[in-house]
């Protein structure tokens, strides 16, 4: 049995007055959209807000549509099912569609939301424990404690971003649409994520995200494509986490691609130089897939901040890179 | 922060109820502990085994990580609310036929995950039944009759259906009779 410690509750009927809460309450307020990691986290003493404020009835803030530019917008209370299913991101952003079913399982789905998956805390080994469990063992520094058992004399935190979402939506270089009850601001997702697994969102305390942007795909089609790793086909988080996104030229082959992998650090990593190697190249040329996964795979090191033997994690990168490409060939442009 | 505690006007199984809980409490507490609900089961407490599984709007819902308020204003049915004036839900028995338990202690939130699956898809494939079940964990069976249970039921559906409400009850009774 997993106790809450007390707080109280709020459901505010307009995201104004949901903002104005925010600026109210501040870092003792803390938001709840579909629960999913709020309340595990918070029965593990994770937090301790004075007061949580729910998101479930903000209507305005879920859906699915296109805009005048031709861009995908979503809002962030949309469910991960939703998102899945959505015939709009189907045939937009398939690999959106194909990472929203890679998380949890399905009854996470319907409850969880796309805003809360982007939004999701990191995630180790060490941290996602009962408060009782942390005390025993002596508690690290992304809560109440000094020091890393991950990284011995470490400074920071290196807790892993596990949210299946991210990882595509950076590589689709979507936007966030930011609200206070003082200003609204957009923000690329990329730059939306900061190195500190302690906190690794650069969200002040009275900011609500209220909308993903995903950017008009291009003339001859955006292609997109999610694959993870992990133990079981459902419920498991990510322990190794890759989107791609890509361009084609006239004849089919590449004219541009981007590989991100997470479930390694605090932010979805970009893996640089992906468009030069495989321009020219066809996306079902396995050799060339494989070449773009060695590229990955040379520059990320998994710790042991998440479960599985990490060099067994890294050695999965390139296949991983190369299913994810063929799931975004299956899934089309 | 000391706890608050108000009335939450809740609608469980079909009624409007009004129940005292302290704001941080889930809604797997209140019904468990408030309204006596114990059919709902209390397993892993943080998400991770669909033991808590019940409905809400129709929908499968893990109520340890739900908050009670949230639950306002919606419909909450749980397994003992899938009970009617007409007796037990035609899953309720087939998973009884099937012997799709051994501990019983997953069943709640399996049976309750099933018939959001079929109310949704009443002619549901074994695949998508076993996907619509994956957020639910069963340390006993091997999943092997949970999933047979499921189709079990699919069929008696379909035959209710192509031959009217007097099949139903013949079909419930052969499924009752078949196994005592
Ligand atoms: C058993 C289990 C398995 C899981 N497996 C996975 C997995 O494989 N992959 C994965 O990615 N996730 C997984 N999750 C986590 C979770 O289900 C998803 O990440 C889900 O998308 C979270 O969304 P939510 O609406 O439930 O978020 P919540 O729990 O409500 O919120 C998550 C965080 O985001 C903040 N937040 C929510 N919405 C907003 C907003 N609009 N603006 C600002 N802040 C906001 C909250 O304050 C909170 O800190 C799993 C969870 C469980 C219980
Ligand atoms: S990476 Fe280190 S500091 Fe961060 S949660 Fe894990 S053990 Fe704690
Ligand atoms: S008790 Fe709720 S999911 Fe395990
Ligand atoms: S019958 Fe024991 S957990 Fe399923």
């Amino acid at each position: 049995m997993l106790r809450l410690e007390p707080f109280a509750f709020a459901k505010p009927q307009t995201t104004d007055e949901a903002l104005a809460l925010l600026a109210r309450h501040g870092a003792k307020a803390k938001l709840i959209a579909g629960g999913t990691d709020l309340l595990p986290n918070l029965k593990h003493g994770l937090y301790e807000p004075e007061v949580v404020i729910a998101l479930s009835d903000l209507a305005e803030l879920r859906g699915v549509a296109v805009n005048g530019a031709g861009e995908l917008e979503i809002g962030a209370m949309t469910t991960l099912e939703e998102v899945e299913r959505a015939a709009l991101v189907r045939a937009r952003a398939p690999g959106l569609a194909q990472a929203a079913a890679a998380v949890a399982g399905p009854t996470q789905r319907t409850m969880g939301t796309l805003g809360g998956n982007v939004c999701l805390d990191t995630r180790c080994v060490w941290i996602n424990q009962s408060h009782f469990w942390r005390q025993s063992l002596g508690f690290c520094l992304k809560k109440d404690g000094t020091v890393c058992h991950v990284v011995k004399g470490g400074k920071s935190c290196v807790a892993a971003a596990s949210n299946d979402t991210a990882t595509l939506l950076v590589a689709l270089r979507a936007r966030l649409t930011i609200r206070s009850a003082a200003a609204t601001r957009e923000v690329a997702i990329a730059d939306f994520y900061k190195a500190d697994g302690a906190m690794n969102l650069r969200l002040a305390p009275d900011e609500l995200l209220t909308r993903i942007t995903v950017p008009a795909p291009a003339p001859q089609g955006t292609w997109s494509g999610y694959a993870k790793l992990r133990p079981r086909a459902s419920i498991d988080f990510p322990r190794l986490s890759v989107g791609v996104a890509w361009t084609t030229q006239q004849d089919g082959t590449f004219a541009d691609a981007t590989v991100v992998v997470s479930a390694i650090a605090a932010t979805p990593r970009v893996i640089a130089g992906i468009g030069e190697l495989l321009r020219g190249r066809r996306p079902d040329d396995l050799a060339a897939l494989l070449a773009a996964g060695e590229k990955a795979r040379s520059v990320v090191t998994p710790l042991t901040n998440i479960d599985g033997d990490p060099q067994w994690r890294r050695a999965m990168v390139p296949v991983f890179v190369k299913r994810s490409f063929l799931a975004g060939a299956r899934g089309g442009a | 922060m000391t706890a608050e505690t108000r009335i939450l006007r809740l609608h469980v199984n079909g009624s409007d109820v009004d129940v005292a809980a302290p704001s941080h409490w889930t809604l797997l507490e209140v019904v468990r502990y408030r309204l006596g609900l114990t059919g709902t089961k209390q397993g892993c407490d943080k998400g991770d085994c669909g033991a808590c599984t019940l409905l809400v709007d129709g929908r499968a819902r893990l109520s340890c990580i739900t908050l009670a308020g949230d639950a306002v204003g919606h419909r909450v049915t749980t397994i003992e609310g899938l009970v009617t004036k007409d007796g037990l839900d035609l899953l309720q028995r087939t998973f009884d036929e099937a012997g799709a338990l051994q501990c019983g202690f997953c069943q709640p939130g399996m049976i309750v995950a099933a018939r959001a699956c079929l109310d949704a898809k009443p002619e549901a494939t074994r695949a998508e039944v076993k996907e619509a079940l994956a957020s639910n964990l069963c340390r006993c069976t091997g999943y092997t009759k949970i999933f047979e249970a499921v189709e079990q039921a699919v069929r008696a559906g379909r035959a209710a259906h192509t031959n009217g409400p007097a099949s139903l009850v013949g079909d419930s009774a052969a499924l009752a009779g078949g196994r005592r």
